[in-house]
């Protein structure tokens, strides 16, 4: 039993935001040192609760011990752990890079920002209450813009309004759903929600299939699916590489909100909702899949190359979401992992291009950059990740995913093989551009500082890609486990003890 | 009274939707308050209208809902703030941009043509 250690991933970020805010202003290497340290006890938080909610099954931590569902609850699951480790990873990379690169130093408060960052997304894996996830969303949100805008010019800016504009409305559409939800049910529980939903009046299942409908809605915002995706490549293109790296798990909080509601609350049992999340999630899936493979061929500079792999390797994983089946969910999970990891790889060596060219155009002629050999094998090994080439585990993640659709293959199997030869395509060309076409002079770069923890980062992150690889089996099964979990609701509800008295 | 709080917040949507469509910051800024007040208005109408009645179980016959009056101050404050970063954003990009259109075609549209090419891009 983990107790108030449940708490800690959403505390100790907020913690050491608000010292670093107020005592360590203007102090970059305290700050640096605090933030890695705060990240690195993040990760040993993260992987005490995975251990414990792989050996326990589904706890709740009632804030302020209030009962459910009257007060607000996180629950520990497997998926939520799952989901904390690959956020403390994935941060502990990104901090490593900033430091390495120096895009910390170059506004005030990117640590802090991004200690709040950890925070929302956090407390939206955890908690267990369908309004409190609105608050969360909102604490990632803000903080997420102020990290969007970090360094500051022109263009970055005014991405960053459409960017904050897009994401108001979403918030504003979940507000609306939220409240028709608790308008039919009077709870907003997630427990409670599931327990009752079942038996709702006939005369209100067309209110909540209106309510489903918005939340798919800001949850397809949040995840970039077709055709609400349009705020992704100016946002991600114009973020500091290191940002656009962390804003790769942001996504997967749309598509962590979807599994979450669409297995516990409206599972595809349910007789009032029955398969209407999938029926939207499916070809929205599968439009975006296409659009993102598209995108890469037709983006100019390697940020926004970066950008439609992304909503690409996201339109995947919400073709496995959609299937609603607990093999399907283990494929969907598998695929999250992997696409967050390479996604993020993506746009580091993307940074580690762009901060090396004066040109930002990849047609352009630019001199050759320094350290070409190293980025140009990253680079390679994100592309190879991405397109889902093997060795790596974007190959077993479409195979499994390929796999899982065997009925559909007529529809499913074409787009996801024409796309993926599509970004590979994409990435060839970038790659050939970059690194091998003729030099517009043949004066040497200026050598630029060197980067070894950056470095470091990047690799850390093909590291991992590459366990995921060869770990495909165990990772797969314990992944298969934790979706049967999530098609069990049995054990969630009862972690929330509905109804009975402390 | 239904159908007065239910036309007000339709109409409060439809501005706040139309002036958001006008692809400049401030009727930009201006359509999301509209649109954060209309949701403010259902998500206190989700807990059914009462009048006259306090949100206390026990007191009189009919109670209203005190759920959805916690729920809109968390919205309130949440949309305030939001509203407020927004606005400062948009006077960002105001000053930076010179015009407070919000369309992004391409990354170096703003730069002038007679910089050189190095400084068109927004470079770190």
């Amino acid at each position: 039993m983990m107790g108030h250690w449940i708490i800690a991933p959403v505390v100790l970020p907020a913690l050491v935001a608000g010292v670093m805010v107020v005592a360590m202003r203007g102090d970059l290497i305290l700050q640096r040192v605090t933030s890695v340290a705060a990240i690195l006890a993040l990760n040993a938080i993260a992987v005490a609760l995975l251990w414990a909610a792989t050996v326990n099954g589904p706890e709740a931590y009632f804030l302020g011990d209030w009962p459910a569902p009257f007060g607000i609850v996180l629950v520990l699951d497997r998926l939520s752990a799952l989901m904390l480790v690959l956020l403390s990873g994935l941060a502990l990379a990104v901090v490593l890079y900033a430091i390495g690169s120096g895009w910390d130093g170059k506004g005030a408060h990117f640590h802090a920002l991004l200690q709040f960052l950890l925070m929302g997304i956090a407390g939206a894996f955890l908690t267990g209450d369908a309004f409190n996830l609105f608050v969360f969303f909102e604490v990632l949100l803000i903080a997420s813009y102020g990290l969007m805008v970090h360094g500051g010019g022109g263009a970055r800016t005014r991405a960053g309004i459409q960017y904050v504009a897009f994401n108001l409305v979403g918030s504003s559409l979940f507000l609306f759903a939220l409240a028709l939800v608790y308008g039919v049910t009077g709870t907003l529980n997630m427990a409670d929600l599931a327990a009752k939903l079942p038996d709702l009046p006939a005369g209100d299942v067309a209110l909540l299939r209106v309510a489903v409908v918005m939340l798919i809605a800001v949850f397809a915002i949040k995840g970039a699916l077709v055709p609400l995706q349009f705020w992704l490549p100016g946002t991600y293109a114009n973020a500091p590489g290191v940002v656009a790296a962390m804003f790769a798990v942001m996504t997967k909080v749309g598509a962590y909100a979807t599994l979450r509601f669409g297995t516990l609350v409206f599972p595809p049992d349910l007789l009032a909702t029955g398969d209407l999340v999938a029926s939207l999630i499916l070809p929205a899936a599968l439009v975006t899949l296409a659009l993102g493979a598209v995108g890469t061929l037709g983006a100019t500079t390697l940020p926004r190359l970066a950008a439609f792999a992304g909503i690409s390797s996201m339109g995947t994983a919400f073709l496995a979401v959609a299937a609603f089946t607990p093999e399907t969910t283990a494929v969907a999970l598998y695929y999250i992992l992997h696409s967050t990891l390479a996604t993020a790889l993506l746009f580091l060596v993307a940074d580690l291009v762009s901060r090396r060219r004066s040109q930002a155009l990849m047609d352009a002629a630019s001199p050759p950059i320094a350290d070409a050999g190293l980025i140009g094998a990253l680079f390679l090994a994100s592309a190879v990740a991405m397109a889902g080439l093997p060795p790596l585990s974007g190959f077993i993640g479409k195979l499994l995913v390929l796999d899982t659709f065997r009925d559909q293959a007529a529809l499913v199997w074409p787009v996801v093989l024409v796309a993926s030869f599509l970004m590979l395509v994409g990435f060839a060309r970038a790659g050939s551009r970059l690194f091998w076409s003729p030099t517009a002079s043949q004066s040497e770069p200026a050598p630029p500082e060197p980067e070894p923890l950056a470095f470091c980062a990047a690799f850390g992150l093909l590291a991992t890609l590459i366990a995921l690889t060869l770990l495909a089996g165990p990772v797969t099964d314990w992944l298969s486990a934790t979706s049967a979990q999530l098609y069990v609701g049995q054990d969630y509800i009862a972690a929330n003890r509905l109804g009975q008295e402390e | 009274m239904e159908a007065l709080v239910a036309s007000l917040i339709g109409v409060l949507t439809a501005v706040g939707i139309y002036l958001m469509l006008r692809r400049r910051s401030f009727p930009l800024i201006l359509g999301l308050t509209f649109l954060s007040y209309a949701v403010n208005l259902f998500l206190f109408a989700s807990g059914r209208l009462t009048v006259n009645a306090a949100p206390i179980i026990g007191t009189a016959d009919s109670y209203a809902d005190p759920l959805p009056q916690a729920l809109v101050l968390t919205a309130i404050v949440i949309s305030f703030g939001m509203t407020a970063v927004l606005m400062i954003m948009a006077i960002g990009g105001h000053l930076e941009a010179g015009h407070d259109r919000l369309t992004l075609d391409h990354p170096d549209e703003d730069a002038p043509q007679d910089q050189p090419d190095d400084q068109k891009w927004d470079q770190p």
